[in-house]
């Protein structure tokens, strides 16, 4: 998944939902009885095209779905999978709940931390091509360590894997 | 069989048949192998007909909590004028389930046949399926399968071209335990927070959308059409222990054990067997310390709880444990239990909606005393403040979350306190830096 856009500033603010984007959404309501019902796909919508989900994308949305920007905010940040801050090029989310814990998940992050250059979770590296998410329970802990680079779900993540499997990430 | 290894001759093989074919997962495919069979035979029956069968089978509901799915189907009202929902609920996220990913990797179609019988059943014409966010796959997988059987003709307009109407919408979650509670799901498909709801009102009268709705578990309703075809007789009879526990069990096995994966078991099959024999037990040279037995969210088995442990929803309990969604997670001797308690604690915190004070403060106090005794400046008092923390914690809030944060460390203190001593006495060093 891209993050084009992620620098555009908020003053310069381009419309996520015009033409076929806005099409889109238009066919989901008529899948739901409420429009509020699409706020989920909505924002899901505005990250995949901006990367990231911004306050004044958040107003987009609340005229969109018919709320207000506070409520939209409300929820967006209930979420863990939004992001409310511009990110990397690659998001990478690594799993260190009990079951991977005990298959050794928090090597396999600081590995990550490491060999990204993020040093810190949730700091984006100075490049710009990866951030790094400490979360919980992937559900898939058979297969520790599971991380979501993007939109790939990888299983069986070692620290010696890590330098390999990042570099399909520009 | 099970998954990712080759069926263990001890599994009964019904819902993981097809795990690892991927023949399986296109319409044409599982047409081929009897799908969409079941739908046909429901289709053919009254809807309170099919709920019987469900009901005499002995189904109960796999999402951890085991309510008989069929007495399930039958609160929802009859001719009350309402539109009526089914919820699928997909969003698993309990540490160390990972059971119904492989229902929707491998039979998509299994599922939706399952959907569309419960739909029928209960007279639901709009059927959600929500999934977690972070299921990329299963994602793509099930919203492929939906779009095939709308273009078969099984969902649409009338049901395999001869029943009422049957939508199915694929809802993806964004990131969030809570929402596999049936409540919270439900705020979250409103498109709010998702915060659970009290309760009464219960989803069969006032459930999404403020109408009567059904949620079940995705393992719950992949296991109906194989019982429409075989009969509730069938199902009843895989029991090896209890009477009021019956068919097959899917249960995800992780943590210190040489293969960990998926497997299918009969109602009643010792907890030992599924560790040591299934599983391959644990590494060479370590031995059994403990075991959580159905998610995370249930008090933690010594090795002695082990013994003889029938896996049934009555045989977990007597050992003072729980089912519940069948995740189960082995710690060798090598484990830290009081790290591995606070790993779990900070989960609960993590992830607690925040809405109740005990469970917001509890869930967040109980992280910062465990981190201060793994970080070396623990006190005398300090169990007891924990444990009088888990009171508050149990039985107090809208829902269950706060308990289960509570659970490990009740039964964590009550059957490894010389581990805790450890650190309070100094004789362990700090596992964390001081905060
Ligand atoms: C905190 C919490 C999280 C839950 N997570 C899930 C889940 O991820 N998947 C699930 O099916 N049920 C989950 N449940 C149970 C549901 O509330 C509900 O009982 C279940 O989906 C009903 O389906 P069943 O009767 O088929 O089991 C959770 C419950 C609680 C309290
Ligand atoms: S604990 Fe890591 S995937 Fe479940």
């Amino acid at each position: 998944m891209s993050t084009a856009g992620a620098s555009a500033s908020e003053t310069s603010y381009q419309p996520v939902f015009t033409g076929e984007t806005m099409a889109a959404l238009e066919t989901l309501f008529e899948r739901y009885p409420t429009k509020q019902a699409c706020m989920l796909p909505a924002l899901w919508m505005v990250q995949e095209a901006r990367g990231w989900i911004s306050e004044r994308a958040m107003a987009e949305v609340a005229e969109v779905i018919g709320v207000t920007p506070a409520y939209v905010k409300g929820v967006v940040t209930f979420y863990t999978m939004y992001h409310t801050h511009p990110v990397g090029r690659n998001v990478i989310q690594v799993c260190t709940t009990t079951p991977c814990s005990l298959c050794g998940a928090e090597a396999v992050l600081r590995t990550i931390l490491q060999e990204t250059g993020c040093e810190e979770l949730g700091r984006t590296s100075t490049d710009g091509r990866f951030t790094v998410q400490e979360v919980e329970c992937l559900g898939a802990c058979g297969f520790a360590t599971p991380i979501l680079v993007n939109d790939d779900f990888i299983e069986s993540v070692t620290p010696e894997r890590v330098a390999g499997l990042l570099e399909g990430y520009k | 069989m099970g998954y990712p290894y080759p069926p263990d001759e001890k599994e009964t093989v019904v819902l993981s048949q097809y795990f690892g074919d991927e023949g399986a997962r296109s319409y044409q495919g599982w047409v081929k192998r009897g799908g969409y069979q079941a739908l046909e035979a429901a289709l053919a029956m009254e809807p309170g007909a099919v709920t019987d069968v469900v009901k005499a089978s002995g189904l109960r509901g796999r999402g951890g909590a085991g309510f008989p799915t069929g007495l399930k189907w039958s609160f929802m009202p009859k001719d009350s004028g309402k539109d009526h929902y089914l919820v699928c609920n997909a969003d698993e996220s309990e540490p160390g389930t990972f059971k119904d990913r492989e229902i929707m990797r491998w039979t998509p179609h299994g599922l939706i046949e399952g959907c569309a019988i419960a739909a029928y059943a209960i007279g639901a014409e709009c059927c959600y399926v929500y999934i977690r966010g972070e299921f990329t796959e299963p994602l793509a997988i099930m919203a492929k399968a939906v779009a095939e059987a709308y273009a078969n003709g099984v969902l649409g307009e009338k049901l395999l071209g001869t029943g009422p109407r049957l939508e199915m919408i694929i809802h993806r979650g964004a990131g969030a335990y809570i929402c596999g509670e049936e409540t919270g799901l439900m705020n979250s498909l409103e498109g709010r927070r998702g915060n659970p709801r009290i309760k009464p009102p219960f989803p069969a009268q006032a459930g999404v959308f403020g109408l009567p709705t059904t949620v079940n578990n995705v393992e719950t309703l992949a296991a109906v059409p194989h019982i429409i075809n075989r009969g509730a007789d069938w199902y009843q009879g895989i029991c090896l222990g209890n009477e009021k526990s019956t068919g097959t069990k899917l249960y995800s096995v992780c943590g210190h054990v040489q293969k960990p994966g998926n497997y299918e078991l009969a109602m009643g099959t010792p907890l030992e067997e599924l560790i040591f024999d299934m599983a391959g037990g644990m590494p060479p040279g370590r031995t059994l310390k403990a075991v959580i037995p159905g998610g995370s969210s249930v008090p933690i088995m010594d090795a002695e709880d082990v013994k003889g442990c029938l896996l049934d929803y009555e045989g977990v309990v007597e050992r003072g444990s729980m089912l519940g969604s069948g995740g189960v997670i082995v710690m060798d001797d090598s484990t830290d239990m009081v790290y591995q308690i606070y790993r779990l604690t900070r989960f609960y915190a993590h992830e607690s909606c925040a809405q109740c004070t005990q469970c917001r403060e509890g869930t967040a106090w109980t992280v910062k005393i465990l981190e201060r005794i793994l970080g070396g400046h623990g006190k005398e008092s300090d169990l007891d403040l924990l444990l009088d923390l888990a009171d508050n914690m149990t039985g107090t809030t809208i829902c269950v979350l706060s308990d289960s944060c509570a659970a490990p460390v009740v039964s964590g203190i009550a059957k490894f306190r010389s581990e805790f001593d450890a650190y309070l006495s100094g004789a362990r060093p700090p596992a964390l830096a001081a905060h």
